[in-house]
């Protein structure tokens, strides 16, 4: 019963870019996730949808290369050039280190100097201006809004000039705004060339309605892959529920999925009658 | 004029002369692994090396071997078994450490109780000794330094890279594990070195208060890479010299320099910080969307 995008259009794309093949990866007292198959191809962009603790990121390590599968295996496609947008919980904000630094660290250092050659210091100036960061090379990471930050990890990531580009929770804990603002700059790097670079994209969310729902191809996940398909095919009561483990309704606007969770009601008049007494 | 000459008189004796060329040398030495000890959590791995070499030194000691040679391979062994015992989850790196390196200080300990009166360099490395410097120290220490400013240098992206952030750092292509073998070499060959100087029971201050001073000056890891090597040598060099005149052992007088440096700038910095703070309101340039 999966709608399976990847199958349908794994003739149009025959060699896919990373390929993960029953895959299984445990930690010390048992699996993490099981008997994964999922596929990405040139260009594409794929949202992870689930709870926490169902085993997104593992799986995103796990197609990184830095986690090692304990039965099955992952394939990326020879010369494959990945690159990874961390959570911004994980950043150490403390660490004495610039918006520039941060940037610069990825790039192999070419000569014995480790100051930037003029090509690359026009490189990381080109990548910032891009991501809307311009002038901001010589602050402190910690002296940023939630939206920079994460665009200076981007930046980080971009200027590995990445066949894919991994993004774990690239929304959590930004608002509405900035998250407009990254799937904006997303878009435009999964848009294919003159315009855009054909990054294909791989990210994790929790976000349903305001990320998910935008997205080309969504991956339902809770330890392995629940549905796997367009918003419309995969945002459907009967997924959510198997990946989420509680029951949710689904409304459509303009063509588009809307999740509602259900017991909200009962919620509202709960609290409202508390309110009352 | 009689003030002039009197300030300069230490500097008439070539026991002095060395004594400061080294302390300054190993001030600034500390100052830039100590970055790494700071920023990496390391400073409790720098105590515990140091307490290791001491048990290697007696060992030396006792049996006429040379000090580098046997608190070196004893240094050595000992950091080896701290990574790899660190390893294992269920211990904890801090667990290991105080098992391999107090057991080591704990022989040293036993030795000198037994030997020391035969073997007045054990108490040497105990409390460091700057006056009794010989060329051999000093040429140890600046080689060590050199090397120490080659690999960080040569390595210094990489370095920044695993140490800020070690997942992508792997993901990205760094060799993430050698990285850290390189500086834990590092560190333990500056603890060897410098540890005469200071004395075990101080290293390790001399390995963190110089580069925490540098990070509450800069936001920077490149400016603090050098800032915090000039702090070293400052406290080194000025700590050497008030000794002369407290008639303090100078391990001593070098880290109280230190720390009152710190305490300063920590002070200033507070002041500075707040400030800092309180005009955060403005955000960068805002997106531009293609």
């Amino acid at each position: 019963m999966k709608p399976s995008a990847s199958n349908s259009s794994g003739n149009a794309f025959p060699a896919p870019l990373i390929a993960c093949d029953h895959l299984s990866c445990t930690y010390g007292n048992g699996s993490v996730i099981e008997g994964v198959d999922l596929q990405v191809h040139p260009g594409e962009f794929v949202g992870i949808v689930g709870p926490s603790g169902s085993g997104k990121t593992t799986l995103l390590k796990a197609m990184l290369g830095s986690i090692q599968a304990s039965h099955g295996s992952v394939t990326r496609a020879a010369g494959l050039s990945v690159a990874y947008v961390p959570q911004l919980e994980t950043v150490d904000w403390n660490f004495p280190v610039t918006v520039g630094e941060v940037v610069g660290m990825s790039r192999p250092q070419k000569s014995w100097w480790p100051g930037s050659s003029s090509s690359e210091r026009e490189e990381i100036e080109e990548v910032l201006e891009r991501l809307g960061l311009g002038g901001l090379e010589q602050r402190h990471i910690r002296e940023l809004s939630g939206g920079q930050q994460q665009r200076v990890f981007l930046a980080r990531a971009l200027i590995q000039k990445p066949d894919v580009l991994i993004l774990d929770e690239p929304t959590a804990g930004i608002d509405v705004t900035t998250r407009h603002e990254i799937l904006h700059v997303l878009a435009d790097l999964n848009e294919g060339p003159p315009q855009g670079d054909g990054i294909a994209i791989i990210l994790t969310t929790h976000d349903l309605n305001g990320l998910a729902a935008h997205l080309p191809r969504l991956v339902c996940f809770n330890r392995t892959v629940i549905a796997d398909g367009t918003p419309s095919e995969v945002l459907q009561p009967y997924f959510l529920e198997r990946t989420f483990g509680a029951p949710m309704e689904v409304l459509q606007h303009g063509g588009m999925p809307i999740v509602l969770e259900q017991g909200g009601d009962q919620l509202r008049l709960r609290l409202s009658r508390k309110g009352a007494s | 004029m009689i003030f002039a000459v009197d300030f300069l008189k230490p500097f008439t004796y070539e026991f002095f002369r060395n004594g400061l060329l080294i302390a300054t040398l190993a001030g600034a030495l500390c100052g830039l692994i100590g970055v790494f000890v700071v920023l990496r959590g390391m400073s409790y791995i720098g105590h515990g090396l140091s307490h290791a070499v001491f048990g290697g030194a007696a060992l030396a000691a006792v049996l006429n071997l040379s000090y580098f040679l046997g608190a070196g391979l004893w240094g050595l062994a000992s950091g080896l078994m701290i990574g790899r015992v660190a390893r294992k989850r269920i211990i904890g790196a801090d667990a290991a450490i105080g098992v391999i390196t107090t057991a080591s200080f704990a022989m040293g300990l036993a030795l000198q109780a037994r030997f020391g009166q035969a073997k007045q360099s054990i108490d040497a490395v105990l409390f460091g000794n700057v006056l009794g410097v010989f060329t051999g120290d000093i040429l140890a220490v600046v080689g060590v330094g050199i090397l120490s400013v080659v690999v960080v240098v040569t390595l210094y992206r990489k370095l920044l890279f695993a140490t800020f952030d070690p997942e992508v750092a792997g993901v990205s292509g760094v060799n993430v594990p050698g990285m850290e073998a390189v500086l834990m070499v590092l560190l333990s060959a500056t603890i060897l070195v410098t540890v005469r100087v200071i004395g075990v029971l101080l290293i390790s201050a001399l390995l963190v208060l110089p580069a925490v001073t540098a990070r509450l000056l800069t936001n920077s890891f490149g400016r603090m890479l050098w800032l915090s090597p000039v702090l070293g040598a400052i406290f080194g060099g000025v700590g050497m010299y008030v000794s002369w005149y407290a008639d303090v052992p100078s391990g001593a007088v070098i880290i109280l320099a230190g720390t009152l440096v710190f305490i300063v700038v920590y002070s200033a910095a507070g002041v500075r910080r707040r400030g800092r703070v309180a005009g955060m309101d403005h955000h960068g340039p805002s997106l531009r969307t293609a």
